[in-house]
């Protein structure tokens, strides 16, 4: 979030601006500093014996581990498949979301109407279609679909509906007057205004589809990242459990930057460069 | 007639699943779907007597107090990165990092490090729930005025009154941000951690009517998880609208104009 802020320029450049340039080092190598401290601390805490090595292995042994992961191709398979999952719910999800809202916000009937029923629907945590998801699809890819997909849409949704409301109303009577069709205003109306809230729905949506990929593939067993960590777990591959969890942490950050510069170049047009939507 | 055609609103789309459901389900009997009134119950039967008492109460005070500490944790540690520049860049990447580490992962570990007991559970939800708060703290911080910052230098307000009166109203509106992501991974936590490892509570309980085919129990017992979850979302909002009054009220303003 930080990173999105001072490199959006405007913001970057006033932050300058009012706080003169410290004295110190630049910023990456004190966060170098910090990743070197915090590998320190776990590498010295077994070593010290303030927790059993066998319970948390030093930094070291976790990332030869890594390391050595990355030469085999089962590791690569059950990335692809935590991947693949991840993917095909997202993309589920978000055309089922906006093609919903869009429908759903362009109508004030059809948005009071199904307000109720929204707000009720959407805090149901997703978790608690695991049993269901098991009792339909067993350990198949499909079950964490059903999760990432239910997660993921309703983060999309609010977003397109928060979007199509802030649609300028003298814009919209405009294009009506001129006849633009339902399409048409849609196209070229709607579209613009809601695609910022769009990205920020998206960029919430992926961080939550990977959080929901795992864990079904942590309790279910389906294929992935997930499924490999609790193998590893009740097998004793103690540093073999680190070393995936690390591994899910990159591809967490992987995703995080690659939707937040996704987000930057598709509305680096938007006249108001927006702030961070804080959702 | 007013009142009338909000209930209409309010109601209507409800209604009309409700019957669409018992329509559906009239006919010949589903085995993966109760009808309404088997649902109710079975839902009546199953959670309200003992269970309530060993099960969903204890799930929930594991949820409270793990969130409300990784609530507490999160703004305190939050202030004191936040406010100094040199801590926010040295801890930046590592807080990245735990922030995009999918926080189930952690369940497992946890398991390890602390054992299975409700210290664990507490534990998973506190660890996954402090990273959003955590950091929406320290941006909150960050992003404060720096207007508001020179004018209370120049006032001599320092120490414990400037995070009180200064810091901490500026960068709420972010931190309850973070609160409410906070909650929602909370939920995800409470249910994991009792599904992963565990011989009691919510999550155990509907993962037991799930291996014994026991399904209408099951379908209550996501209807118990979906009811708290409407219910958190309800008190959140509460609270929200209480803590945020003023800025609601100055972001009207700005709006109108």
């Amino acid at each position: 979030m930080t990173q999105m802020t001072e490199s959006s320029t405007r913001a970057a450049a006033k932050v300058k601006v009012s706080r003169a340039p410290s004295k110190g080092w630049p910023k990456w190598v004190l966060g170098l500093i910090g990743i070197v401290v915090f590998l320190g601390f776990w590498e010295l805490m077994p070593i010290l014996g303030v927790v059993q090595a066998k319970y948390l292995p030093p930094a070291s042994e976790v990332i030869a581990a890594l390391i050595a992961d990355l030469g085999f191709t089962a590791f690569w398979v059950a990335v692809g498949d935590t991947l693949l999952a991840w993917a095909i719910g997202l993309v589920i999800a978000v055309v089922a979301a906006l093609i919903l809202g869009l429908v759903i916000g362009m109508s004030p009937f059809l948005r009071r109407f199904s307000n109720s029923s929204i707000e009720f629907l959407r805090p149901i945590p997703s978790v608690a279609l695991i049993p269901l998801a098991v009792l339909l699809f067993g350990i198949k890819i499909e079950s964490s679909l059903l999760l990432i997909v239910y997660a993921c849409f309703w983060q999309v949704l609010i977003q397109v509906l928060y979007g199509v409301a802030d649609v300028d109303n003298v814009a919209m009577q405009t294009a009506k007057s001129y006849g633009f069709s339902y399409v048409q205003r849609v196209r070229d109306v709607v579209f613009p205004t809601m695609l910022p809230y769009l990205m920020t729905g998206i960029r919430l949506a992926a961080s939550v589809a990977l959080i929901l990929a795992i864990t079904a593939e942590l309790l279910i067993g389906s294929p992935g990242l997930g499924r490999e960590i609790a193998l590893a777990q009740s097998g004793g591959a103690i540093s073999g459990m680190y070393a995936l969890i690390l591994a899910t942490g990159f591809l967490g950050v992987a995703i995080n930057s690659v939707t937040r510069i996704v987000e930057k170049r598709v509305l680096s047009w938007h006249p108001s460069v927006r702030g961070e939507a804080t959702v | 007639m007013k009142t009338l055609k909000s209930v209409g609103y309010l109601l209507g789309l409800p209604v009309i699943l409700l019957l669409w459901w018992w329509i559906g389900t009239s006919g010949e009997a589903n085995f993966f779907v109760p009808t309404p009134a088997k649902l109710v119950t079975t839902f009546i039967d199953t959670w309200f007597g003992e269970r309530m008492l060993t099960d969903v109460l204890p799930s929930i005070m594991r949820l409270v107090v793990g969130v409300l500490a990784a609530i507490v944790l999160g703004i305190v540690l939050g202030l004191a990165v936040g406010l100094n520049r040199t801590m926010r860049a040295v801890t930046e990447p590592v807080f990245e990092f735990f922030r995009a580490l999918p926080p189930p992962v952690l369940v497992p570990v946890l398991m390890l490090l602390v054992g299975i007991n409700d210290g664990m559970k507490i534990a998973v939800i506190i660890s996954g729930c402090v990273w959003p708060v955590l950091l929406n703290t320290i941006e909150g911080v960050r992003s404060i005025d720096p207007v508001q910052n020179e004018t209370s230098k120049s006032y001599g307000i320092t120490g414990f009154s400037r995070i009180r009166y200064q810091i901490l109203p500026s960068a709420t509106p972010t931190i309850m941000a973070g609160v409410r992501q906070a909650l929602s991974i909370g939920l995800i936590l409470m249910v994991i951690s009792e599904m992963f490892a565990s011989s009691s509570g919510l999550g155990f309980t509907i993962v037991q009517f799930q291996r014994s085919f026991a399904v209408p129990e099951m379908w209550s017992g996501i209807v118990v998880l979906g009811l708290i979850g409407v219910a958190l979302s309800f008190i959140f909002q509460w609270v929200e609208r209480r803590v945020l009054r003023w800025y609601h009220g100055l972001k009207e303003v700005e709006n109108a104009v």
